[in-house]
């Protein structure tokens, strides 16, 4: 007995007993449960798919029709059959990049400032105003773009149009040192519109950073601090490098939001259907507030051709928003909570 | 006297011992606060003084932000006198991020503050809230019609989607974090891209497949299909958390006791993240109801009030804004901003709403 224990001789081969079999199948309760579940996750990928697949089946006659003259062509005139969205798609990207030039800073800075700065009282407020901002409607934000922050605005793209006109994206064409200068010339801006749009960016922006920030791990922060960092240098050397991933996806799903962001575009620019970089200027046109804006009363052949336009949205927004969710997929630690 | 001279004598030798109050790491000392508002009170007089040649009249966005540039120079210069580089680097950053904090704040109590402003003087008037705008014509004064169509409307769409994307959001939920399995990594990347789905894409798809495809005709029960589109990935999202911060030893106390994987969950696991799942409703529900782009596609603008969500056109609180805004009436723009106090009342009841449960779960752990 106690030599099969201490070291079992080779005369008698220590026998492996097949383990016990610990799942004899599932419950049949289980099996169905199973099932339902794994149904439900196929349906939201499928729902997904089908978006795509139904957009992109109802745009086939666009691109039939104008091929790809449909992403050449600057005007949109039904009536002289002149449809294209190039000037549509470089007034979206315009706004988004005045947007997220506004939002990521302010975004990053209000994240560090939550989970680094803020005393503990403020903190649980601050987050829930952030979630605030991210639920008032956007219809709500045009409303306060168009009549509170435009008349405010105008000067400051005035400003900049005075100082750094010589720089092709702050031009206006208008003369911005005359004494009674023309502000309808400045007003309903891609510039104006992207502010708007900025204060739907940043509380998405700020969520995904926030939550990033605060999984630091607290001894190297800690570690940091005995080393006699600042709490800047905390942020500098841990916060940061560690957050990366979150810093990066936060701004890419933020991105994504911009781009296709309805109701504040729609509200605050006047349509314009040319290519410019002068983003101060009055009009520009966004792929969303087209559609919007034309849905109304277009015929059977502009509907496949607004449809056409929805596709290509999709597809950016797409790219932008499973690069962040892979981005930010990747940063996360720690799947479950232990006990 | 002999015992206040006995307690006198007592106290300096147990006090100290007993309770010290901890030390403060981050003490604000009072040439801190010397140098702060001193920079700030020399950055607003020296932009007051220069303002008109820099920014001729421009407004007070100008100024605010000619002020802020001003004060980090300044501050930046004082601090430098008496700090190395590091701290200097530490201050401005740390007055940066107390001004961003304080512009995000400010621009969102600007925007509450100022829907309320202007909607007051369409709610005064009991009307607004009990009757439609059927033969009330846009300019028509403010004692005339209501949002009350508009009201209904958006309770009854959002209801129906409410009714529709639980079931789902929740069951994805499950499905990612309880059963797994090859497809749930890929199910979690596709939720969190579709969480930020432009909303009129949603519109879009529910008009092509419900309205083209099966010849449904525009009504709130489209706007309800494609809200829920947008909804399943918030709550699916948020809800997933939930659950994820459910310990697992739960769970596994739960299966050792012999109970099937189903009770488990129904049992054990979706009970212990009720706060978290409400909480991803809510979150969800906030979002769907200020969704304008959706009824543009997939409903009218009707002006009579309507409980029936299929086959006749439903107003909804954010159509009823966009389309007063579009008349450019002065009367319909105060209509407009009565609806959006209307409808920033509801979300901000939602997030009182939210915050409560939070603080249930968190008052009975």
């Amino acid at each position: 007995m106690t030599s099969t224990i201490g070291a079992p001789s080779p005369l008698v081969p220590f026998k492996r007993k097949e383990p016990r079999l610990l799942l004899p199948g599932l419950d049949p309760s289980d099996r169905i449960f199973h099932g339902t579940a794994r149904i439900i996750g196929m349906f939201v990928l499928v729902m997904t798919g089908a978006i795509g697949i139904f957009l992109g089946y109802q745009s086939i006659p666009t691109l039939h029709h104008y091929g790809f003259h449909f992403f050449t062509q600057t005007a949109w005139q039904p009536e002289l059959d002149k449809i294209g969205i190039a000037s549509v798609l470089v007034g979206t990207f315009e706004v988004a990049l005045v947007a997220m030039t506004v939002a990521f800073p302010l975004a990053l800075m209000l994240a560090l400032f939550i989970t680094d700065y803020a005393p503990k009282r403020v903190k649980s407020w601050l987050i829930s105003a952030v979630d605030l901002m991210a639920a008032v409607p956007s219809i709500i934000y045009g409303l306060w773009g168009f009549y509170l922050l435009q008349p405010q605005a105008i000067n400051l793209a005035r400003w900049l149009s005075q100082y750094f006109g010589w720089f092709p994206l702050f031009h206006v064409d208008t003369d911005a040192n005359a004494a009674v200068w023309q502000q309808s010339r400045y007003t309903s801006s891609a510039f104006i519109a992207g502010l708007a749009v900025s204060m739907m960016a940043i509380p998405l922006a700020c969520a995904v950073m926030r939550a990033v920030f605060d999984q630091a791990p607290i001894g190297e922060r800690e570690a940091a601090m005995a080393l006699g960092a600042t709490r800047f240098g905390v942020a500098r050397t841990v916060v940061f490098p560690f957050a990366k991933g979150g810093i990066i996806g936060g701004t890419m799903l933020a991105l994504g939001r911009a781009l296709g962001e309805t109701a504040a575009v729609l509200i605050i620019v006047s349509p314009d259907f040319q290519i410019k970089a002068r983003i101060l200027e009055a009009g520009t046109q966004t792929t969303s507030a087209l559609i919007a804006g034309y849905f109304g009363d277009a015929t059977k052949s502009q509907l496949s051709a607004l449809l056409t336009a929805g596709f290509v949205l999709f597809l950016i927004t797409l790219v932008v928003n499973t690069g962040a969710a892979v981005v930010i997929g990747r940063s996360r630690s720690g799947a479950s909570t232990e006990i | 006297m002999a015992a206040l001279h006995v307690v006198e004598a007592v106290e300096p030798a147990t006090e100290p011992a007993k309770k010290r109050p901890p030390r403060k790491i981050r003490a604000f000392t009072i040439d801190d606060w010397f140098s702060t508002i001193g920079s700030l009170l020399a950055s607003l007089a020296l932009v007051w003084i220069v303002y008109d040649h820099i920014l001729d009249g421009s407004g007070i966005l100008g100024f605010a932000v000619c002020w802020y540039m001003a004060f980090l120079i300044v501050y930046a210069a004082v601090a430098s006198v008496s700090n190395p580089r590091h701290i200097v680097v530490d201050r401005m950053v740390t007055v940066s991020l107390y001004i961003a904090a304080a512009i995000v704040i400010g621009a969102l109590a600007s925007t509450v503050i100022y829907t309320f402003f202007e909607g007051w003087r369409a709610f005064v008037h009991a009307n607004f809230f009990t009757h439609d705008m059927s033969a009330v014509s846009p300019t028509a004064p403010l004692n005339q019609g209501g949002i009350l169509h508009a009201i209904v409307g958006t309770i009854i769409e959002v209801g129906i989607a409410v009714a529709v994307s639980v079931p789902l959001g929740v069951g994805t939920a499950v499905y990612m974090t309880e059963v797994g399995g090859r497809g749930s990594k890929l199910v979690r990347t596709v939720v969190e891209a579709m969480t930020a789905l432009p909303e009129i894409l949603a519109g879009l798809f529910i008009y092509v497949v419900l309205i083209v495809g099966f010849g449904m005709s525009k009504s709130g029960l489209a706007v309800s299909a494609a809200m829920a589109v947008t909804m399943v990935p918030i709550i699916a999202r948020a809800s997933e958390v939930a659950l994820r911060v459910v310990p697992s030893g739960l769970r596994e106390a739960s299966s050792a006791l012999g109970a099937t994987h189903w009770y488990t969950v129904r049992k054990v696991v979706l009970p212990s993240a009720l706060a978290g799942l409400g909480t991803a409703v809510i979150l969800a529900i906030a979002r769907g109801i200020g969704e304008t782009a959706i009824p543009l596609i997939c409903s009218g603008a009707s002006s009579f009030l309507n409980f029936n969500p299929s086959g006749v056109p439903m107003n909804s609180l954010p159509l009823f804004i966009y389309t007063a805004y579009t008349t450019h009436e002065p009367g319909a723009i105060i209509r407009a901003f009565g609806a959006a106090s209307v409808l920033l009342t509801m979300v901000l009841a939602l997030f009182v709403a939210a915050r409560f449960l939070l603080r249930d779960k968190s008052a009975r752990r």
